[in-house]
């Protein structure tokens, strides 16, 4: 059953899972279906954490709905049903555009394969070292060598190349050229195989489905539920409070962040300090701003591509990337063909961001940095789409302080941890029996594809400590 | 139960997961991995699957065990002997 407040639920569960994102919903789908009862608690009144939208005027904006890769479709039809895979549709013209390059991809290593070739010169024997290289790549492999060096090792010198290769995976999650080539590798192969995806029907319409699969298979989902602590004793889990409600639980699987989970929910001093140590090597990762623009009802835009990574930075830098007044930004393009029953155009532009960045202005500074990055995006966007100041009927940005507001993330981190985040997701329950954490952590376990991936793995680990007790 | 029974278990585990997977021309001694289109999201399923059906518990490090059609059935023919 699916309830507004807490009231819905019972006394006692197999597991509660604290948190709706695409994480907490497939592991709670997985136990759900090996026969557990579950509860599921969302604090927001709407289910899907990052995977989310908003209407404004007649529009529904995507918030994470700009791409991902081809394994979702196999993922889906195991780990949710075959309607959702169904939705799942290919977009074909991803587009990049800067000072150093300008080209449409299907975004497949094919594709990518010919463009190094021809455009890029480079040799076909160095381009397949390439892609068999990152190919092979597995998260237990050694990882002092950095994205960097790989590139450097394999393109030396041109920074062309490193910027086609990284930009993309600097939107997608949060990562530089100084964090691990094994990071790089796994999610490259991931993404640049067999191209990009979209949810046909829109974020809302793949939550509505997840819903309803989960309420069919006896999930007890209650939103408007924020979970103030997990309740250990004995060294063990025995349940969540939300408010003054003691709910008891075998397990919990916390979908909140990684740290939030260790130092606000479960409270630091449950834990061995040998694991504290290593927790407090944990880097959140950064942040996103979005502008989120809604054309008319009556108007129409032609079709410039459906992903455009655009830059007028002479060079590609993480760090440029990341700044406030970064001059490059992606731009989503939501034709009516995204939810074929609703005949509108809109364009979401996404940047990262830094939460501090944000933080230190005050309420002034704050909407003066957001008009002026919602104005630098119409500048950038008007070079694509000339005409399309007069067909905005909504404007709207959001930064790191709103991605805090709806998800209670350390420092609004749209993308968990860097990797050190992963081993310590993954052994929180040999520190304290009965608690799980799931959720983007890191690097690889981000993203719709890894976040719901890692609800299996969790999940597994979950059934394998409930029959076990 | 007896080789044929567990071997006929994990094929059927196989076809849940992918029932476009052509087991009729697989070769038990090679790895399933290499035949099927099975990854390691895929190994993890079965895994999930034998605990459910048989309450055995397969602990990460034992995973490699379970490579082959063969070395599947060897590893389980123990745990499985009583079910
Ligand atoms: C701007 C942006 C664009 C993105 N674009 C893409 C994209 O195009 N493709 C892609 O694959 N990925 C994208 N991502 C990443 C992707 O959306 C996330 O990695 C993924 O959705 C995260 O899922 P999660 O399971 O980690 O949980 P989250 O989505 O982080 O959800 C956690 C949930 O837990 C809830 N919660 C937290 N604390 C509590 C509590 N105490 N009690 C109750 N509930 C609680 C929160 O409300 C939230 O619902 C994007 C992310 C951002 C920010």
């Amino acid at each position: 059953m699916l309830h507004k407040s807490i009231n819905g639920a019972d006394d006692r569960y197999n597991v509660v899972v604290i948190g709706s994102g695409l994480g907490g919903l497939t592991s709670a789908n997985r136990l759900a279906r090996s026969g557990h009862s579950v509860l599921l608690l969302e604090h927001h009144h709407q289910l899907g954490g990052l995977a989310t939208w908003f209407k404004r005027k007649g529009h529904i904006f995507d918030v994470s709905l700009h791409g991902f890769p081809h394994g979702m479709v196999k993922t889906c039809r195991k780990y949710w049903n075959r309607d959702i895979m169904e939705s799942i549709v290919q977009l074909k013209n991803i587009v990049f555009d800067n000072p150093q390059f300008s080209l449409t991809t299907t975004f497949d290593r094919q594709d990518f394969t010919s463009i190094l070739v021809n455009r890029f010169k480079i040799s076909q024997a160095t381009i397949n070292d390439f892609f068999n290289t990152v190919a092979s790549m597995n998260f237990y492999d050694d990882q002092s060598m950095s994205t960097r060096e790989l590139f450097e090792k394999f393109f030396p010198g041109r920074d062309d190349v490193h910027r086609l290769l990284m930009e993309p995976i600097t939107y997608a999650n949060g990562s530089t050229l100084d964090d691990p080539a094994i990071t790089y590798g796994i999610v490259f192969s991931n993404f640049m195989n067999k191209g990009v995806f979209t949810f046909r029907g829109g974020t809302d319409h793949l939550i509505g489905m997840m819903a309803k699969e989960l309420v069919d298979n006896g999930v007890n989902i209650c939103k408007n539920s924020k979970v103030d602590r997990i309740v250990i004793e004995a060294g063990k889990v025995r349940g969540v409070l939300v408010g003054d409600r003691f709910i008891e639980a075998d397990s919990v699987v916390s979908n909140s962040g990684i740290l939030n989970t260790i130092y606000d929910l479960a409270g630091k001093e449950f834990f061995p300090v040998e694991f504290l140590d290593k927790v407090k090597t944990v880097r959140v990762n950064t942040s996103s701003c979005q502008v989120y623009i809604g054309i008319k009802k009556e108007e129409s835009i032609a079709d410039i591509g459906d992903l455009l990574f655009v830059s007028t930075a002479e060079k590609f830098s993480s760090d440029e990337l990341l700044d406030m007044h970064t001059r490059s930004r992606t731009f989503s393009l939501y034709y009516p063909k995204t939810r074929p029953d609703h005949n509108r155009y809109t364009v979401v532009a996404s940047m990262n961001g830094k939460f501090d960045d944000w933080n230190r202005l005050n309420t002034n500074e704050y909407e003066s940095e957001k008009q002026d990055m919602i104005d630098r995006t119409l500048v950038d966007l008007e070079r694509y789409i000339p005409d399309v100041r007069q067909k905005i009927d909504w404007l709207e940005a959001a930064t790191p302080k709103t991605i805090h507001r709806y998800t209670l993330h350390t420092k609004g981190t749209s993308f968990g941890t860097k990797f050190e985040g992963l081993d310590i997701s993954r052994s929180i329950f040999k520190a304290i029996p009965g608690l799980f954490h799931v959720g983007s952590v890191g690097i690889i376990m981000s993203g719709w594809l890894g976040a719901i991936n890692y609800g299996v793995i969790v999940a597994n680990d979950v059934d394998g400590y409930i029959r076990s007790i | 139960m007896t080789i044929d029974e567990i071997r006929e278990v994990i094929l059927e585990i196989i076809r849940d997961i992918d029932d476009e997977a052509d087991l009729d021309n697989l070769n038990s001694g090679e790895a399933l991995r290499d035949q099927l289109d099975l990854d390691s999201m895929d190994f993890l399923d079965i895994v999930m699957e034998l605990r459910k059906r048989y309450q055995i518990q397969i602990p990460e490090e034992d995973y490699p065990q379970l490579a082959t059609l063969d070395s599947c059935v060897n590893y389980l023919m123990p745990r499985l002997k009583a079910a």
